[in-house]
């Protein structure tokens, strides 16, 4: 132990252990995707992964008080990029979500995440604890959600949009509005829905039941589903082993390296790889809410509770979305699926809670690691 | 500002607050975790076994390799049908999209030089084929135009080359009606089994004759390949490949020699020749002609060709042997002979002909003028004289006459090989009060026993009249060389009565009987017969007093059939034959029934001499009929090169007969009153489908015996 210096030995390394043995779970699946090449995905990921492990280090070393101060400035200037995003969308014609920088592409709806959550959490902490049950509560989250989330909206990214509203309402529920606005809003969901479905044109209405049997449309729009399910499916429970899967190598799985990269880890590795993917999520997210808990201050736990659930929303949106139980939005697997945007925010989260738990177990001394 | 209830939280409560409800969502986190593994196991354990096949099939592609088609062989082994190895190019109508058509086609036709016609077929075959039915392009290709295509494939959707087998008929037309032709399944075929088989470029079914019948045993098991392909249809390896098992070979009773003598001695006649074995009832030969070449048939024949088969007044595209009814003349007379004898005629017993009878009202000729004096049975046949039997029907009746035809099999059914059969006619009172609603009349009895009136056979039945009289014994054609004993019961006729008639029929060809044409040129083989000649209108009065016109100034249409039933050696029989040339009108002597039948059947005896006589009429017929029908086809192209914009609007390509020429029948004498003729309905016997029903339909328009008079039988 001596032999490793100081500053070295405090780092978190349990976190970053556990994030790195993800990433080149992810590698060695895109590996595969790949056809048995480093290039052109599982070799960029890894050098992404670094890269960003080096930003979220950075991040967590950031004096807190100066993301809890810089945390509005911080969400104005991404809804500037937002709209920035849109006047120029407009100008292209299409659907454009980034802003070319020259160097880099700049997607600011993946930014808006965090910043949402930073923000609404920002928001409940000015606001006096006694009032936050009244209208005043309320409005101000609600426009510091849904303005972000309709810009996204029109892009049109459904996925991102959802993704910043959750994180939000996250932080609302945990801030203590009442629990009752919860439900009666969950009810009325429940009850809007099948009047919804009924006003809906024949091909809306198609594709959501196509969603509920992919199987009935099986070449057409629940393609992406079948091949899925049968990716998955046919793996077993041991896989059809490394480097063998057919449903990906022979292009049948559409987005295997994206999206889709569960399908893929799935067919070749099977239930054994897939729940230990999972324990291996649930492990990070209970960190997350073990810090959350941990943290006294109003401002950083709901802010790590925020992120976290920021996290698990990928998560969960798309183990969902592969295995049928969610219609196809297009959401990555963190850490699994090749792109750097997704994985800049998950680390962009991680860094921010690492700094939360550093600035913590500073004041409290009761760290875990 | 108490919209929300009471409580107005402080920090320590909102605290708690916060601290419960994190609990929640971490434990909502961890339930959907639960939940995802819950989901993944079912899709992949519970629901594997259906996962896994349906990843199965998406990667593996299996193609069928068509089975090669069973051989049919003649008595000896010689094949018939056989397989010739093979380089074709399908379209794959699916796979072509409909802007790259004109593209395709036309390199298509660069490459392997198609002709205009052909590609005439091509663009019409994918007009109206099924998406997922291949349409044959070309097939036969030597390797050189194969390789062409092959290597253009990537400016070609929709085409595939491939290597395989297609049938070959070494006879060509004299086999064509006997054996049929085999084509690419129709989309009804397909529709109805789904057969994925049906629809692999290169298979074939059986769409004709004993290809049709046997189709079962001769195509095989297909074999398979199995290839891993990409979702975009790439082939990434093979798998496996099953080898195809090949039909079954059917072996005939025909002899291949035979047939082919049979079919091309009949020269440029229309008509039928059948040739039995008097022992044991195996069809020998069989040849309808003027026939198709079901080479080209089952290559997918041309608009052009079969335009010219269709219009043709001989009517290739019809198996006469089976779908063509004739009155069977006086062939029938040693049957009628024999029945009367079985009846007690005196054989010695005489008739005086002078020429003519009245029966009834009506003056019955005979069809020799001054008539031939005092005449018993045994020349009465000889000669064919017509008096003789006129007066003795009328003395033992129809219904004697009418069951021996039926004992000797005209008018029966026979269970043969083959699709649709007409059966013709053995009319009787009973017949006609049912089929006409009329009472029999005397003069129907006196048409009758000259095979005139409303009897109709077909040469396969005049085949078997004459194996039954030669051997006695009621024979059954049978085509299939099964190793089983086809043991025939005996007719029940006394022996002395069918050796009268043998002797009588041997004296038609051998004691200067009407026959003498047909006399073997065997040395020590005699052949019995009975010639017959079938006439298709009437003669009037005026034209009689004038002298009958000769047939050779008559068109085609209107010449009378020309028939003959004979077996040999006539004192021990071996083998029978019937032979019906329909508007033949004994025009030219080499080309009549009694030389056609004698040279056939001096195949059977010498084949080398036989031989040598036909080679030498061929070459002032212009060759075999393979290379005839060849000859026409280049005259009709170029005919209809003349007026090519007019071949467009002709009627669609298709198999089955042609409806036009069917064989008519009329009395063979005049009479004063006219009696209006039977409605064209069949004839009592017609079965199958719709190209024999309409071969018959005519046929019926028979007119009522001696009722014929002004008006044309044509209907």
């Amino acid at each position: 132990m001596s032999m490793v210096p100081e500053p070295l030995r405090r780092l978190p390394w349990r976190v970053y252990g556990l994030l790195a043995l993800m990433a080149l779970f992810g590698c060695v699946v895109l590996y595969s995707a790949a056809g048995g090449h480093l290039m052109p995905w599982a070799g960029m990921q890894a050098a992404r992964f670094l890269v960003f492990c080096v930003m979220a280090e950075a991040i967590s070393r950031i004096p807190f008080s100066l993301v809890e101060r810089t945390a509005l400035p911080l969400y104005g200037a991404v809804l500037a990029a937002l709209v920035l995003v849109e006047l120029i969308g407009g100008v292209a014609g299409g659907s454009q979500r980034w802003i070319n920088l020259g160097f880099m592409q700049l997607q600011p709806s993946e930014f808006m995440k965090p910043a949402c959550v930073l923000a609404v959490a920002r928001f409940y902490t000015l606001l006096p604890a006694r009032q936050v049950r009244s209208w005043t509560a309320i409005w101000p989250a609600l426009a510091l959600i849904g303005i972000p989330a309709a810009l996204i909206m029109i892009q049109p990214d459904l996925g991102t949009a959802l993704m910043v509203t959750a994180g939000g309402i996250t932080v609302m529920f945990l801030a203590g509005l009442p629990m009752r606005l919860f439900l009666g809003a969950g009810a009325a969901v429940a009850a809007i829905v099948p009047i919804a479905f009924t006003m809906l044109h024949d091909y809306q209405q198609k594709r959501v039941l196509i969603f509920m049997d992919p199987e009935s449309d099986p070449l057409g729009a629940g393609y992406h589903i079948s091949q899925s399910k049968i990716a998955i499916g046919s793996g077993g429970i041991f896989g059809k082993g490394f480097l063998n899967g057919t449903q990906s190598h022979l292009d049948y799985l559409p987005e295997g390296h994206t999206d889709f990269v569960f399908a893929t880890m799935a067919e070749e590795w099977g239930v054994v790889g897939g729940v230990f993917l999972i324990v291996c999520f649930m492990l990070l997210l209970r960190w997350g809410m073990r810090v959350a808990q941990r943290t006294e201050q109003k401002f950083p736990r709901m802010v790590v509770a925020g992120l976290t659930m920021t996290i698990f929303f990928y998560i969960a949106i798309n183990m969902s979305m592969v295995m049928g139980l969610a219609p196809v939005v297009g959401i990555p697997l963190p850490f699994m699926s090749y792109g750097g945007s997704s994985m800049m925010t998950i680390m962009m989260c991680v860094g921010i809670i690492l700094n939360i738990d550093r600035t913590r177990s500073r004041s409290s001394a009761t760290g875990w690691r | 500002m108490k919209l929300f209830g009471k409580k107005i939280l402080t920090e320590a409560q909102q605290s708690l607050t916060f601290s419960r409800r994190a609990v929640l969502v971490s434990s909502a986190q961890m339930g959907m975790g639960a939940l995802l593994a819950t989901r993944m196991g079912w899709i992949a354990i519970a629901e594997n076994e259906k996962y896994s096949l349906l990843s199965e099939s998406n990667r593996v592609n299996l193609t069928l390799i068509p089975p090669r088609r069973g051989w049919i062989v003649d008595r000896k082994g010689i094949p018939l049908a056989n397989n010739r190895t093979d380089f074709r190019v399908d379209i794959i109508p699916d796979r072509l999209r409909d802007g790259d058509r004109g593209r395709v086609v036309e390199l298509l036709t660069q490459l392997l030089a198609l002709r205009p016609e052909e590609v005439d077929r091509i663009n019409e075959s994918l007009e109206k084929a099924a998406g997922f039915q291949p349409v044959q392009v070309a097939d036969g290709l030597d390797y050189a135009k194969y390789a062409a295509v092959s290597v253009r494939l990537s400016e070609l959707p929709g085409v595939a080359p491939s290597q395989g087998f297609s049938r070959f008929y070494p006879a060509g037309p004299s086999v064509g009606h006997l054996i049929g032709y085999v084509g690419g399944a129709s989309a009804k075929e397909y529709e109805k089994t789904r057969d994925p088989l049906l629809i692999t470029p290169g298979f074939k079914v059986g769409k004709q004759g004993l290809e049709q019948f046997y189709d079962g045993p001769l195509t095989g098991k297909p074999g398979a390949r199995r290839v891993e392909v990409t979702a975009r249809g790439r082939i990434v390896r093979d798998l496996a490949t099953r080898p195809d098992v090949a039909g079954k070979t059917v072996k005939l009773t025909i002899d291949a020699g035979l047939q082919d003598y049979a079919g091309r001695r009949m020269g440029t006649q229309s008509g039928a020749v059948v040739v039995m074995d008097c022992s044991t009832g195996d069809v020998l030969a069989s040849a309808s002609m003027p026939s198709f070449d079901p080479n080209s048939f089952s290559d997918g024949i041309s608009h052009l060709e079969w335009e010219m088969l269709s219009k043709d007044d001989h009517v290739p595209l019809r198996n006469k042997a089976l779908q063509g009814l004739y009155p069977p003349g006086s062939t029938v007379k040693p049957m009628v002979a024999l029945s009367f004898l079985e009846h007690g005629l005196d054989p010695d017993e005489h008739v005086g002909c002078t020429g003519a009878v009245r029966v009834g009202n009506t003056l019955f000729h005979c069809w020799k003028r001054g008539g031939h004096g005092a005449i018993n049975m045994g020349r009465a046949i000889a000669q064919s004289c017509d008096i003789y039997f006129y007066v003795m029907a009328q003395r033992f009746g129809m219904d004697v006459i009418a069951d021996m035809a039926r004992r000797l099999g005209l008018g029966q059914k026979y269970d043969l090989p083959f699709p649709s059969q007409s059966y013709g006619t053995v009319p009787d009172p009973a017949w006609k009060q049912k089929k006409y609603n009329q009472p029999w009349a005397i003069y129907d009895t006196v048409n009758a026993t000259i095979g005139q009136g409303y009897m109709l056979v077909n040469p396969t039945q005049m085949a078997v009249m004459a194996s039954r009289l030669a051997s006695g014994r009621a024979l059954v054609p049978h085509f299939l060389a099964d190793g089983k004993r086809h043991d025939a019961p005996p007719l029940g006729v006394r022996q002395e009565n069918l050796d009268l008639i043998h002797t009588a029929m041997s004296n038609v060809i051998n004691g200067g009987g009407t026959g003498g044409a047909a006399r073997l040129p065997v040395p020590g083989v005699l052949m019995a017969g009975k010639t017959g000649t079938a006439q298709v209108r009437r003669i009037t009065m005026a034209e009689r007093s004038r002298g009958v016109r000769g047939n050779s100034s008559l068109p085609f249409k209107l010449r009378d059939h020309a028939l003959l039933q004979c077996f040999a050696p006539f004192d021990k029989p071996r083998y029978a034959l019937g032979c019906i040339l329909e508007h033949n009108g004994h025009v030219t002597r080499i080309m009549d029934s009694t030389t056609i039948s004698s040279d056939i059947m001096s195949y059977l005896f010498d084949p080398a001499g036989a031989m040598e006589r036909l080679e030498k009429l061929e070459k002032e017929w212009g060759g075999t009929p393979q290379q005839r029908l060849e000859k026409q086809i280049v005259a009709y192209r170029i005919e209809k090169g003349v007026a090519a914009a007019a071949t467009e609007t002709a009627n669609a390509a298709g198999t089955g007969a042609a409806n036009d020429s069917a064989p008519v029948n009329t009395a063979e004498d005049e009479q004063e009153a006219e009696r209006p003729a039977p409605t064209p309905a069949a004839a009592g016997a017609s079965t199958g489908a719709a190209a024999p029903a309409a071969t018959a339909s005519p046929a019926a328009a028979a007119l009522p015996g001696a009722a014929a008079n002004a008006s044309t039988p044509r209907p």
